[in-house]
């Protein structure tokens, strides 16, 4: 059994409400919207908040519609709803594909996507009881000095763990946050920092209100792939997300990204790929040459339970068989 | 000083019921622990093994992190109403033909889920099936027999139009 800690639940009909009220409260205060993944942490007494505000109820974090050539997707939508909607499953599939796997299918009706954005990072010696952690002397992130992954370190490796957020960046999506100091546009690509205490440039007492596609990544082809234990309730233990867009010839790549995820505390935008692929079709030998850049680019570490040596050998095959979903 | 007790309204199995909790409960407290509704059970009390799932507006829904105030006025069903002793769901029915329940921990939870499921087909495919499951966990039998006592339920609820 699981306690929650006491705290005052607020539920604001407006996002101007919600903004007051962190503000009112700041420093004692949470923002919440499905909670899969706050409340847990709230569980374990991760966090402590005297008071939480809920984002679920508010009509303008809500909708899932194109406007001004981009698909607009309201924080507050579940991924159940990111994953079975007609114009995301048309425009960006790979968005869709990465949401229906996240979790299972109870977590994926409560969870939304701008919590996914911000989803804390995870790692072994964190997500675990007071009591369990206390028996070990905490952590560097939580309530301790020593960080039990790297044994020596002074930064918090805990990992990235969310599926969406790589895929965002493959299809240049941009999170757009509203706060006391007003709105402002983050590019995905440039939302997440590495430090695995606090992974995200969201301040506090700001809200992610809404991601925006831009419709021309629809003509890029994106696809995504994912390695977990088994096929529901896991997060991941990698994820590979990878987009090109092609010449008019339809087989020549003009630019090509791929994002690996669940290993660090950000997702790691893939280097040196486009020497590789540009102006070649995307033909086997190139796919291996990708995959092996991939391989060389990510030293994971012990930060999930499950062999580093094995999730690193991993990577060129989730590269490869992202790829392949492009080819197909 | 105990924290204040909070009254919610919940729509559960058909009643409008209140019930007095600290603020700060799940709905899986308020139902076992307020209400004396402990068919849902508290496994992993985390979000991971689904032994809580309970409908909430039709939705599976994982009690144990849904605080108590997101059900405030929602429409709830637990497995005990899912159907009663003389009639019962023909979920229940079959999974009971098929000894598809073996301790029955997880059984209430994967009954929601399975319930919503064929509430919005009769005629799941076995994949269908597998991912309408894929959030609950069960450590005894395997899950062969409850995915054969789904698909006996739902031929079932077909023939019965």
């Amino acid at each position: 059994m699981l306690r929650l800690p006491p705290f005052s639940y607020h539920r604001p009909a407006t996002l101007d409400e919600a903004v007051s009220l962190l503000g009112e409260h700041a420093g004692d205060v949470l923002p919440v919207a499905g909670g899969t993944d706050l409340i847990p942490n709230m569980k374990h007494r991760l966090f402590e908040p005297g008071h939480l505000v809920a984002l679920r109820g508010i009509a303008e974090l809500s909708g899932i519609r194109r406007e001004n050539g981009c698909l607009r997707i309201g924080a507050a939508e579940t991924l159940a709803s990111v994953a079975r909607d007609a114009d995301v499953k048309k425009h960006v599939p790979s968005l869709a594909d990465a949401a229906a796997h996240v979790a299972g299918p109870q977590i994926r009706n409560a969870a939304t996507l701008g919590g996914n954005l911000c989803l804390e990072t995870r790692c072994t010696y964190y997500n675990q009881t007071a009591f369990w952690r206390g028996a070990l002397g905490y952590c560097l992130k939580k309530d301790g000095t020593v960080c039990h992954v790297t044994k020596v370190g002074k930064k918090c490796v805990a990992a990235h763990s969310a599926d969406t957020p790589p895929v965002l960046m493959t299809l240049d999506a941009v999170a757009v946050l509203e706060g006391p100091r007003g709105r402002r546009e983050i590019p995905v690509r440039d939302f997440f920092v590495a430090d695995g205490i606090a992974n995200t440039r969201r301040e506090t007492g700001e809200i992610v209100i809404e991601v925006r596609i831009p419709l021309e990544s629809s003509s890029r082809r994106a696809a995504y792939a994912k390695l977990r234990q088994r096929n529901a309730i896991d997060f991941p233990l990698l994820t590979v997300a990878v987009s090109v867009d092609l010449e008019d010839d339809g087989s020549t790549v003009r630019s090509i990204t791929g994002v690996v995820t669940a290993l660090g505390s950000r997702p790691r935008e893939l280097s040196g790929w486009g020497e590789v692929a540009e102006g070649h079709a995307l033909d086997e030998d190139v796919v291996w040459e990708l995959a092996e850049r991939a391989y060389k680019q990510c030293h994971p570490l012990e930060n999930i339970i499950v062999d580093p040596d094995w999730r690193r050998a991993m990577v060129p095959v989730y590269v490869r068989r992202a790829l392949e979903k492009l080819r197909a | 000083m105990p924290p204040a007790t909070e009254i919610v309204t919940l729509m559960v199995n058909g009643d409008r019921r209140e019930v007095g909790v600290p603020g700060h409960y799940t709905l899986l407290e308020a139902l076992r622990y307020g209400l004396g509704l402990t068919g849902s059970k508290q496994g992993c009390d985390k979000g991971d093994c689904g032994a809580c799932t309970v409908l909430m507006d039709g939705e599976p829904t994982l009690s144990c992190i849904t605080p108590i105030r997101e059900a405030d006025g929602r429409r709830i069903v637990t497995v005990e109403g899912l159907g009663t002793a003389r009639g019962p769901h023909p979920l229940q029915d079959e999974f009971d033909l098929h000894g598809a329940a073996q301790c029955g921990f997880c059984t209430p939870g994967i009954l929601c889920s399975a319930a919503a499921l064929l509430a919005r087909s009769t005629n799941p495919s076995r994949e269908e099936i597998r991912e309408a499951l894929s959030g609950n966990l069960c450590r005894c039998t395997g899950y062969t027999k409850i995915y054969e006592a789904v698909e006996a339920a739902a031929a079932r609820m077909r023939d019965n139009g």
